[in-house]
């Protein structure tokens, strides 16, 4: 299969992914037990004629697969209906929230990667020591501990007891700062014990990652090639172990988004971290389903779009990848 | 497979158990799950109150005391009685879910590594799919839409689990299958279904044993979640759903006994699982690696 087929295929199989999507969207919501009018109009005194202008307005009495075709539609333009609760455009709540769940996925991961491969690579090198047996087990144990009670855990001793750090939110409420440094110094500080928490539960997957992959690597012919050669330890394990140790590592890494994205909605809520995660918390015990749609369907694309682009950056790296195909 | 007698198979199993005790791992694991059980089956003798009847107003958010182990909830419930009754629903949960998918998945594995052509493409492609999508936004959406009942998480777990066992399945029959013994079974005129469950799937099942009891683990952790977000079962006390009431009454940073014991038992059960499947794994596929 050549590099276009390759991404034809692709393409392909994540279009495929994002219809079902959103077809499962709209049909598991019309199994809600209820009147959808009724649900809009919260008044059980609303009249027959204020409950059919609402059927109306939003199409409710039309055909189920007209009413299908219109969601399709208005999904693919990013109409995504309207909140309940906040009372305004679904995608205006998410627009608001979307930068905070990316501020701090994307800085725990990029944190958890770098020390998580070296970490990882260290225990490798050093394996059946003391020191791998204590890296590796402390990967395997934080990676299976529930993060929504370490959350809780560094909550109630770092935030309750010690009162390091805030009980939760992105910035203290009605602070002012004098200078945009001062600014994201509480932004950070807010920040930490979030952080900390996800650490927690995506480094243990790096290190495991990064350590199976340096011990496939270490049993290469090359490595004993460049033993033989009489090169320094130092040298074998960065540039002859560790960079080819990477690669599947970062294919494994994408793989793992959704996993990333479990994490993250755990941390937020414990945290009151006003991200997509929280979001979908709170309009789940607020009975928002619209909402809860939204947030669900844009964290599914993002999921799915990182996993693309992925799939076409090592498809690029790594050309026996689109060679084989699949295994 | 077959034509072995008894006494090879009885060495097998001491060969078995033999380098499965060598595994530290796997025996911490074992011990652990067997805890949970014995806790789960011996709860009516264990617990020291009913862990569903509510106290006295003066029985409200007691620390630990020799009356109360735990101490008590926001509503004067013992929570050391909350906590061995709870047992049973995560391991129901974890052992139901699991098996379900293991059952989906390895037939889904073997039919699609079987036959190869387009069943297997069309079995694969929609594999794919379910990989690509992040299952636990999908489960809270699933939970929330078909209601919460013990009955509908073990689905939604079962349903979003199986594809993982239908990967690993797939890969292993595409190298069983070119074996001789298979060839063989084919020339004196076997069936397809008789070539899949007979000859086959034996030589899969050591691979799906340790996955599925990697998976009992993953399905109470996300169980766990599930409760802890108020998507539990109301009816039943469970891990999980006890941390959401002491998320949701405000008292989960002061009331150390109702938040850390709860969490404390997910972790143990589900490190238990962890542990016994990757030393099963070590020990009965010592090539091969799932995590």
């Amino acid at each position: 299969m050549g590099w276009k087929g390759y991404i034809a295929k692709k393409v392909a199989i994540t279009a495929l992914t994002l219809f079902i999507l959103i077809s499962i969207n709209f049909f598991l919501f019309r199994i809600l037990p209820g009147d959808p009018a009724r649900l809009l109009f919260k008044s059980p005194k609303a009249s027959k004629e204020a409950l059919a202008y609402i059927r109306e307005r939003f199409g409710i009495d039309k055909p189920l697969w007209v009413q299908y075709l219109i969601y399709i539609r208005e999904t693919l333009v990013g109409n995504f209906g309207w909140s309940f609760v906040y009372n305004e455009p679904v995608m205006n709540v998410i627009a608001r929230r979307l930068p905070n769940t990316l501020l701090l996925i994307g800085s725990a991961a990029v944190v958890s990667t770098v020390i998580g491969i070296i970490l990882g690579a260290i225990a490798g090198w050093k394996k059946g020591t003391k020191t791998d047996f204590i890296v590796f087990g402390f990967s395997i144990i934080t990676t299976w501990l529930p993060s929504f009670w370490v959350g809780i855990i560094l909550l109630m001793v770092f935030g309750w007891r010690l009162r390091m750090f805030p009980l939760g939110g992105v910035t203290t409420p009605a602070a002012s700062y004098p200078s945009i440094f001062s600014y994201w110094a509480d932004v950070l500080w807010h920040m930490t014990l979030p952080m900390i928490n996800l650490l927690f539960w995506y480094l243990g997957e790096y290190v495991l990652l990064m350590r199976s992959s340096m011990l496939d690597v270490l049993a290469e012919d090359y490595i004993v090639t460049a033993r033989a050669k009489g090169l320094k330890e130092r040298v074998i394990l960065i540039k002859h172990a560790m960079r080819n140790a990477l690669l599947p590592v970062v294919t494994l890494t994408t793989i793992n988004l959704g996993f990333v994205v479990a994490g993250a909605i755990q941390t937020e809520i414990v945290f009151s971290w006003p991200g997509l995660g929280r979001l979908m918390y709170d309009s789940l015990v607020m009975r928002d389903y619209p909402l809860l749609q939204g947030a669900f369907l844009i964290l599914a694309i993002c999921v799915i779009a990182a996993n693309f682009f992925a799939d076409l950056i090592y498809g690029y790296l790594d050309p026996r990848i689109r060679v084989r195909g699949e295994e | 497979m077959r034509g072995k007698g008894k006494s090879a198979l009885r060495t097998r199993f001491e060969e078995f158990l033999r380098s499965f005790l060598a595994s530290k791992m796997g025996v911490i694991g074992a011990a652990l799950v067997l805890l949970f059980v014995v806790m789960a089956l011996f709860a009516p003798l264990l617990v020291t109150h009913d862990p569903y009847k509510l106290g006295s107003p003066e029985e409200v958010l007691l620390p630990p005391s020799s009356e109360f182990l735990l101490g008590t909830d926001n509503v004067g419930k013992d929570i050391y009685s909350q906590l061995v009754v709870g047992a049973k629903v995560s391991l129901l949960i974890g052992f139901l879910a699991a098996g379900i998918a293991a059952v989906i998945g390895s037939t889904v594995g073997l039919v699609s590594g079987y036959y190869g052509g387009i069943v297997d493409n069309l079995l694969m492609r929609i594999v794919d799919i379910f990989m690509a999508v992040p299952s636990l936004p999908v489960m809270i959406v699933l939970a929330a839409i078909l209601g919460p009942s013990i009955w509908n998480i073990i689905i939604i777990i079962a349903v979003l689990g199986w594809p993982s066992t239908a990967r690993i399945v797939r890969s292993q029959v595409l190298s069983v299958k070119e074996r001789p013994f298979v060839e063989a079974a084919r020339c004196i005129g076997a069936s397809d279904l008789s070539l899949m469950f007979r000859e086959i799937m034996p030589n899969v099942i050591p691979v799906v044993s340790a996955q599925t009891v990697m998976m009992v683990a993953n399905a109470i952790y996300n169980e766990s979640v599930l409760s802890f977000l108020g998507l539990g079962d109301p009816l039943h006390i469970s891990w999980g759903m006890m941390l959401h009431y002491a998320f949701t009454s405000g008292v989960m940073t002061t009331a150390w006994w109702w938040s850390i014991p709860p969490g404390l038992a997910i972790a143990l059960l589900v490190l238990g699982f962890a542990f016994l499947g990757s030393a099963l794994n070590e020990v009965l596929n010592p090539r091969f690696r799932t995590r």
